[in-house]
């Protein structure tokens, strides 16, 4: 073994494609999106900081919240819609934070830069990871404070999935996209919450008002205004952000 | 047609010149072995080339695609950097299929393997690259920039960290690839590694090419090392 | 693009004419609102703070948010850093407007209705804009490559304008689903004559002020990217 090992020429040329002669055909974006977003959360699972740290920040919150108001004063029901998207908002940012954090740290944002895959599915891969993220965060923490705070929800429980997916793709996509800006900047850490949650405030507002009112047994007509905000906003930001990605990417 | 081509390449960041003006030719199954001083703007030639960054003035052509330019002229890159550009938490094997992967080979897992074992290290190829030594590190990042047997190699001295068997199989299977039709560019500090695989030879210093010549012109190591010293000082 | 010399370098220490003008004027102005037009009925005193308010947020929005909006999407295209400094000069000079307009309003709210702070679409538009544009500012002091910073500026800045339509919508729906007394408004087309030209004259001088002091902010980037360049070529 040890003799072809060393001088390397025999097993070359034998086994691999010759350079340049066999046409490999580059992946498509869909495939490297989801190559991407696999490795990721492969990374991820392996790792568990990001995933562990969410999801203790977010049950902690839960729990501290719960001893921070008086529940004789205010029903569970009125706060804890507005409190969990907080905390989810507030859970996201460390996962989203670590998504280019992993790329950066030895430079193995060059190899994905370098790669024959079209630069927005990097984006799309890395979106798509963290939104990951995201929904299972909100899975474990979201049966959690149902069951902290006593509340019953099984009529409403499709509804408030949809809200929950359509919220979770509007904070992933802007999310992402800082993500990738500020961890090239000094100070990252701290400047992604301050750049992203100004931009966070109509996905909270409007997932917090439309929970709050599947909760409360109201209608469903009067969660449509806030689902339509949240379907636009995912629309407009995933597309803005896909695209400004690529002027982010280009040094 | 040379695989690699520049004309007046320049790249600046705000008002400095990482790279001034610099024209050079690669053709198939060439070396050009490119020596300069710290911040003489080597590394940013490379990720020019490799396009990861975009030329403020002047041309390059990889595989005669205009650079940047895209999926096509990415395909036939391979890129080695100061950098391992591995992920730490997968495994030595996982990092290299991935790669492939990204580079559309149809069977991702079987040529990851092989690249490993090229470069010696198919027996560590379930360890996670965290638990690798430096000089394993490299074989890995090694075999990650080959897997797809790319027709041009950039390379940012290659053979760090890595032990004498090491650099004698990096060595073999550079020219191997160059025999059969890649072009490389090798930037290095080992002036005697570099002039052993060149067929050119290139200085820079202060972002421009200050020297090239065929590597028969530089004659022995000790000589063009006195050469090489009176180019960056001057 | 070649260095200036220090010598073509135009002095710096010089007042800026026109900053000075629109400080005259603004003073001008505060003056005829306190003392030459007539006071309130109903809201007395407080209701001179509506003079410099209103310019304030109407300048805020329409003019620095919008010039700095409008530079970004340029600079994305142009890749002129004139545009840069542009986008750089409104931002900073904005969020002075906008801090005017988010420390008189309160004041105002708290005599006229009672309370400090309502979260009337304007206001809280003006105050997430605020974030942002701290935001900008802390994004663009924390990147050193010039470019780069510009880049990402103006992606920001471009973003922020494609936010302000769903904040204004969510504000609305926040307001139109939770019933809130009915809030007096002062509108002002019935302004009673002297009352409209004073408003008029406030808004002219702090709009002259607004451009004077972008002026200077412009110059002052311009002075520091040429101080870079001579420094930096060397």
């Amino acid at each position: 073994m040890s003799a072809d090992l060393v001088t390397g020429r025999e097993t070359w040329s034998s086994e691999t494609p010759v350079p340049g002669e066999r046409g490999l055909a580059p992946p498509s974006f869909i495939r490297a999106t989801l190559l991407i977003a696999r490795k990721d959360l492969i990374v991820e699972l392996r790792t568990r900081t990001a995933l562990l740290a969410a999801l203790a920040l977010s049950l902690l919150s839960i729990v501290i919240f719960n001893f921070a108001w008086d529940p004789t004063a205010v029903a569970a029901i009125d706060l804890a819609p507005g409190l969990l998207w907080v905390i989810f908002t507030f859970s996201g940012l460390l996962g989203l934070h670590r998504a280019f954090g992993v790329e950066q740290a030895d430079r193995a944002m060059d190899a994905l830069l370098g790669a024959p895959i079209p630069r927005t599915s990097i984006y799309a891969g890395k979106a798509l990871g963290n939104l990951g993220l995201v929904l299972l965060v909100q899975l474990v923490s979201i049966p959690a404070a149902l069951v902290v705070y006593n509340l019953e929800v099984a009529r409403v429980i499709l509804p408030l999935g949809a809200i929950a997916l359509l919220a979770g793709i509007g904070l992933v996509a802007v999310g992402t996209l800082f993500g990738a800006m500020t961890t090239s900047t000094r100070a990252s850490e701290l400047l992604l919450p301050v750049l992203a949650l100004p931009f966070f405030v109509p996905v909270v507002t409007a997932a917090a008002q439309a929970t709050a009112r599947l909760m409360g047994g109201r209608p469903v007509d009067e969660t449509i205004g806030w689902l339509k905000l949240l379907a636009a906003y995912d629309l407009v930001f995933v597309a803005a952000c896909a695209f400004l990605y690529t002027v982010i990417a280009d040094e | 047609m040379p695989l690699v081509e520049a004309v007046g390449l320049t790249r600046s960041f705000g008002t400095r010149r990482a790279v001034d003006r610099v024209d050079l030719k690669i053709a198939a199954g060439e070396c050009l072995a490119l020596f300069g001083p710290n911040g003489a703007g080597k590394t940013t030639l490379l990720r020019l080339l490799a396009g990861l960054l975009r030329p403020t003035a002047g041309q390059a052509r990889v595989d005669g695609v205009a650079l940047p330019g895209g999926v096509q002229a990415r395909a036939v890159v391979g890129l080695i950097s100061h950098q391992t550009m591995l992920y730490p938490a997968l495994t030595a094997l996982e990092n290299v299929q991935f790669a492939a992967q990204l580079h559309g080979l149809p069977n991702a897992s079987v040529a990851a393997r092989a690249a490993l074992g090229r470069l010696a290290i198919a027996d560590r190829a379930d360890t996670p690259v965290r638990a690798l030594s430096r000089g394993m590190q490299q074989r890995v990042t090694v075999a990650r920039a080959l897997v797809h047997s790319p027709r041009v190699l950039l390379l940012d001295e290659p053979f760090t960290g890595l032990d004498d068997a090491g650099c004698l199989t990096l060595a073999a299977t550079l020219a191997g690839l160059a025999r059969e039709g890649a072009a490389l560019l090798l930037v290095t500090h080992d002036v005697r590694e570099g002039l052993s695989l060149a067929t050119h030879v290139a200085v820079m210093r202060r972002g421009a090419i200050a020297l090239h010549e065929p590597r028969i012109a530089s004659g022995e190591p000790d000589a063009f090392v006195r050469r090489y010293r009176e180019t960056v000082t001057s | 693009m070649t260095a200036p010399s220090y010598a073509t370098t135009r002095p710096s220490r010089t007042i800026d004419g026109l900053l000075l003008a629109g400080l005259i004027a603004v003073a001008a102005a505060v003056t005829r609102a306190i003392w030459f037009t007539p006071v309130e009925a109903r809201q007395g005193l407080a209701q001179k703070i509506f003079y410099v308010h209103v310019p304030s947020a109407f300048i805020a929005l329409y003019v620095a948010f919008a010039l700095l909006a409008i530079s970004s999407a340029l600079y994305l295209w142009l890749r002129d850093p004139r545009l840069d400094r542009m986008a750089e000069s409104a931002a900073e000079v904005g969020l002075v407007y906008m801090s005017v307009v988010l420390l008189t309003g309160p004041i105002w709210g708290k005599t006229v209705w009672g309370t400090w702070w309502t979260w009337d679409a304007r206001l809280t538009l003006t105050l997430f804009l605020w974030f942002i544009v701290l935001g900008l500012l802390l994004l663009r002091q924390s990147i050193d490559e010039r470019s780069m910073r510009a880049r990402y500026s103006a992606v920001l800045g471009l973003l922020a304008a494609i936010l302000v339509p769903f904040i204004h919508i969510s504000v609305y729906l926040f307001r139109t689903l939770h019933p809130r007394p009915i809030v007096l408004k002062p509108s002002a087309p019935s302004l009673p004559g002297t009352m409209l030209t004073t408003l008029l004259l406030s808004l002219a001088a702090f709009l002259l002020l607004f451009i004077g002091l972008m002026r200077t902010r412009y110059r002052y980037a311009t002075d520091r990217d040429e101080l870079l360049a001579v420094e930096g070529s060397e």
